[in-house]
């Protein structure tokens, strides 16, 4: 079976609880908060101001940027608020603040044309930027900017990506089960506006019940392994074709992209729909009722873990994303935003608290780490600041998976110090320009 | 709500089983094979003498950190994992206070003085072992035949500098002949090796390096290759001193290049040196090449770019 090289087993992937979950659409809330960066590169400017009725589907922000996706109203209602809000992102960017109104009912779309996919691939660019669709996996990287190739870089293929390599999270499997024909017209879609003529999904082996759905597509099964749904893993392991250090999947002609995006980029197209929705799981030992649910964008922790029976006794610990890569989260005051793939919640027993002790050269980060790094000098150099030493051992293509940290038996937090050395470095190349 | 604020932490949420406590006592359990050998052919002596090392080498351990006004850390098990090799790699007839001074410049002088856990450069059982025979080196090249404690020398010194017979490769194997502790009875070595592969703790590269080639060599300068291997300390400095963490290198190449330059200097010092066995010079020699290799060893980089 095909993979990529290095990587980890895990334990265990704990996807009983929701896998066999179909996804349920909850309520509209009452409230919602967007903030005005939802995407990796530049923010939004808001375009209404505090007062403004909007409606549902609205565009309510956006920015004159190439590397930016446009932000639209989730529900109909008053804006009471533009200020600074705790979000999620880690953007410090203010938050526009809807409050919904009982009467109103009007739905209208910024985009309603119905289009057949044989459309012009600038009309899809169009189209999937004014939905204000983003990478839906969890990077949330612009869609219209990924599927722009360049003039002079030939895209073959496309990957869509339906590994979900992440533990816990089984939002994607159930897409897969439930919106193939989606993802089918939504990956079309891309290779059309890249013009591939190859389209390859790739799944991992615990999840070939997806597979069966998607007959209509390329399918390549690939090991269960972690990070096996991380963009350079996956074109690897069902290419063979290795993405420059430093360089994008566009400099060896393909694009990757998530199953989600394909069904947002599905229902822009037939239906105009912006991107206001996402499926989320809801999961992990301190939620009552794990399952996967449709959640609108802005929809606060609180109400999505409400609708989830609430927190259990000995909650500890709130995650957005994946236990791998995601983010702990201090309190459920925060929305949910186009990178929310899961809201993990860990009791106390599973949020074990880890103390660094001393390196004791094992060597397992080395082999653990999939693109062939030495997470255990780096860490030194990242501990002693020595930037220039980081660089040469090649800290800038770590993709931040975690492996390294996962099997450190001494429970350094190997990844952490590659994160702060890659940002000093691109700090000091933008001092130094 | 029943709580307000969540635990804070940085990525990933969630760890492997094994930490570096659990793989030192399951690294300290392997051991327990060998000793069992040690036992059966040397006698009561032998397990006492394993009981003195291990005790001293953590007494010390917890003295000096309390005496450096450092965190006590002995329940790591490094340093009874440091005093049981030490007892497996001596005779069985050294007298216990040189074990004690053994295991205490082990952990001491080898380890604490370079910063502990993690941070020594020499392997500490073999550095202090080296130190002993430098200081008692007819105490510690006093060998014995098992079972009735008749004098007599090891195997690699009667066929490599006397000439004589290489004797039963069987009784090699079980280890029914002179030698340290812990390194006559292949099979148990085997035994121990086989676990600490099964649990992951140990890796392929440097033993088969090691001990292929010594065979190599040994065949290449027309001796018996197969003698070499079950003869002498190698199978057990193989797989549990040229494997140890801190003091080899960090990748799959590094470990490759270290066993082979342990094999190259093993033959060396076995029929061009002064002593009969070089397994003990050739690892420590390596430990200092650690740093180097490790600089140039790298795993191959995803993307293609020029490594190294």
């Amino acid at each position: 079976m095909k993979t990529f090289a290095y990587g980890i087993h895990l334990d265990k992937y704990c996807k009983g609880a929701t896998e066999g979950k179909p996804i349920k659409e909850i309520p509209p809330p009452k409230r919602v908060i967007l903030p005005l960066q939802m995407n990796l590169g530049c923010p939004c400017d808001p375009l209404v101001k505090v007062g403004d009725e909007v409606a549902e589907g609205q565009k309510i922000a956006d920015s004159s940027k190439f590397i930016s996706a446009p932000i639209h109203a989730s529900i109909s209602g008053k804006v009471v608020k533009i200020e600074k809000l705790p979000n999620p992102c880690g953007f410090d960017v203010d938050a526009v603040v809807i409050e919904g109104q009982e009467e109103t009912s009007h739905q209208s779309q910024v985009t309603s044309k119905k289009l057949v996919e044989e459309q012009a691939p600038e009309e899809i660019r169009k189209i999937v930027r004014e939905a204000g669709i983003v990478g839906m996996g969890g990077a949330a990287f612009p869609t219209h900017v990924k599927i722009t190739p360049p003039k002079d870089k030939k895209i073959d293929t496309i990957i869509i990506n339906g590994c979900e390599c992440e533990p816990y999270i089984t939002a994607d499997h159930r897409i897969m089960l439930e919106r193939a024909e989606d993802i089918v017209f939504g990956a079309r879609a891309i290779a059309k506006a890249c013009g591939a003529q190859r389209i390859i999904i790739g799944i991992e082996d615990n999840k070939k019940d997806a597979a069966g759905k998607l007959k209509k597509l390329e399918i390549q099964i690939l090991k269960t392994k972690y990070p096996q749904g991380g963009e350079k893993q996956l074109i690897k392991a069902i290419l063979n074709r290795e993405v420059p250090s430093g360089g994008l999947p566009l400099d060896i002609g393909v694009v990757v992209q998530n199953v989600g995006t394909c069904v947002a980029i599905a229902e822009a197209i037939k239906f105009g729909a912006p991107l206001i929705k996402r499926v989320v799981t809801v999961t992990g030992s301190g939620v009552k009722e794990p399952q996967n649910l449709i959640v609108r964008i802005g929809t606060t922790f609180e109400e999505v873990i409400a609708q989830s029976g609430g927190l259990t006794e000995d909650a500890a610990k709130l995650i957005m994303g994946g236990p791998m890569m995601g983010l702990a989260l201090s309190s459920l005051d925060v929305p949910v935003v186009k990178a929310t793939t899961c809201i993990l919640v860990l009791n106390r027993k599973d949020a074990k608290i880890y103390e660094e002790q001393n390196c004791i050269r094992c060597g397992r980060c080395i082999k653990a780490c999939p693109i062939g790094l030495l997470p255990n000098f780096l860490a030194d150099f990242s501990k002693l600041k020595d930037w220039d030493k980081a660089e040469e051992y090649h800290v800038a293509d770590c993709i931040e998976c975690g492996c390294c940290s996962y099997v450190c038996p001494s429970r350094i937090y190997l990844v952490q110090y590659f994160k702060v050395a890659k940002k000093e470095l691109q700090t000091r190349k933008a001092v130094c320009r | 709500m029943p709580i307000e604020k969540f635990d804070l932490s940085v990525s990933p949420h969630i760890r492997a089983k094994d930490d570096a406590q659990s793989i030192m006592w399951w690294f300290a359990f392997s051991l327990v094979f060998p000793s069992v050998g040690a036992v059966y052919f040397f006698g009561f002596k032998a397990l006492i003498l394993i009981v003195v090392t291990t005790l001293s080498a953590v007494a010390s351990e917890a003295a000096f950190q309390w005496f450096a006004k450092k965190p006590i850390t002995i329940s790591d098990g490094s340093a009874a994992v440091t005093g049981i090799l030490l007892a497996l790699i001596v005779p069985s007839t050294l007298p216990l206070w040189m074990a004690v001074i053994g295991a205490t410049v082990a952990v001491v002088l080898v380890k604490g003085f370079f910063g502990g856990m993690g941070f020594n450069i020499f392997n500490p059982a073999l550095a202090a072992r080296a130190i002993l025979l430098a200081s008692w080196p007819v105490a510690m090249t006093f060998w014995v035949r098992p079972f009735d404690a008749v004098t007599t020398a090891t195997p690699l010194y009667l066929v490599n500098k006397l000439h004589q017979a290489v004797p039963n490769y069987l009784d090699l194997f079980i280890g029914n002949r002179a030698g340290s502790l812990g390194e006559t009875s292949i099979l148990m070595i085997l035994i121990a090796a086989a676990f600490l592969f099964w649990k992951k703790i140990i890796d392929w590269p440097a033993p088969t390096a090691y001990i292929g080639s010594v065979a190599f060599f040994t065949l290449l300068l027309g001796h018996d290759p197969i003698f070499s291997v079950l003869s002498g300390g190698l199978m057990f400095g193989a797989f549990f001193m040229a494997t140890d963490y801190v003091t080899c290198p960090v990748t799959t190449k590094g470990r490759f290049v270290f066993g082979l330059g342990c094999g190259i200097l093993t033959v060396l010092i076995r029929y061009f040196g002064g002593f009969p066995e070089g397994v003990n010079y050739s690892i420590l020699i390596m430990n200092m090449m650690t740093p180097i290799i490790d600089k140039y060893a790298w795993p191959k980089l995803y993307g293609g770019k020029k490594n190294g």
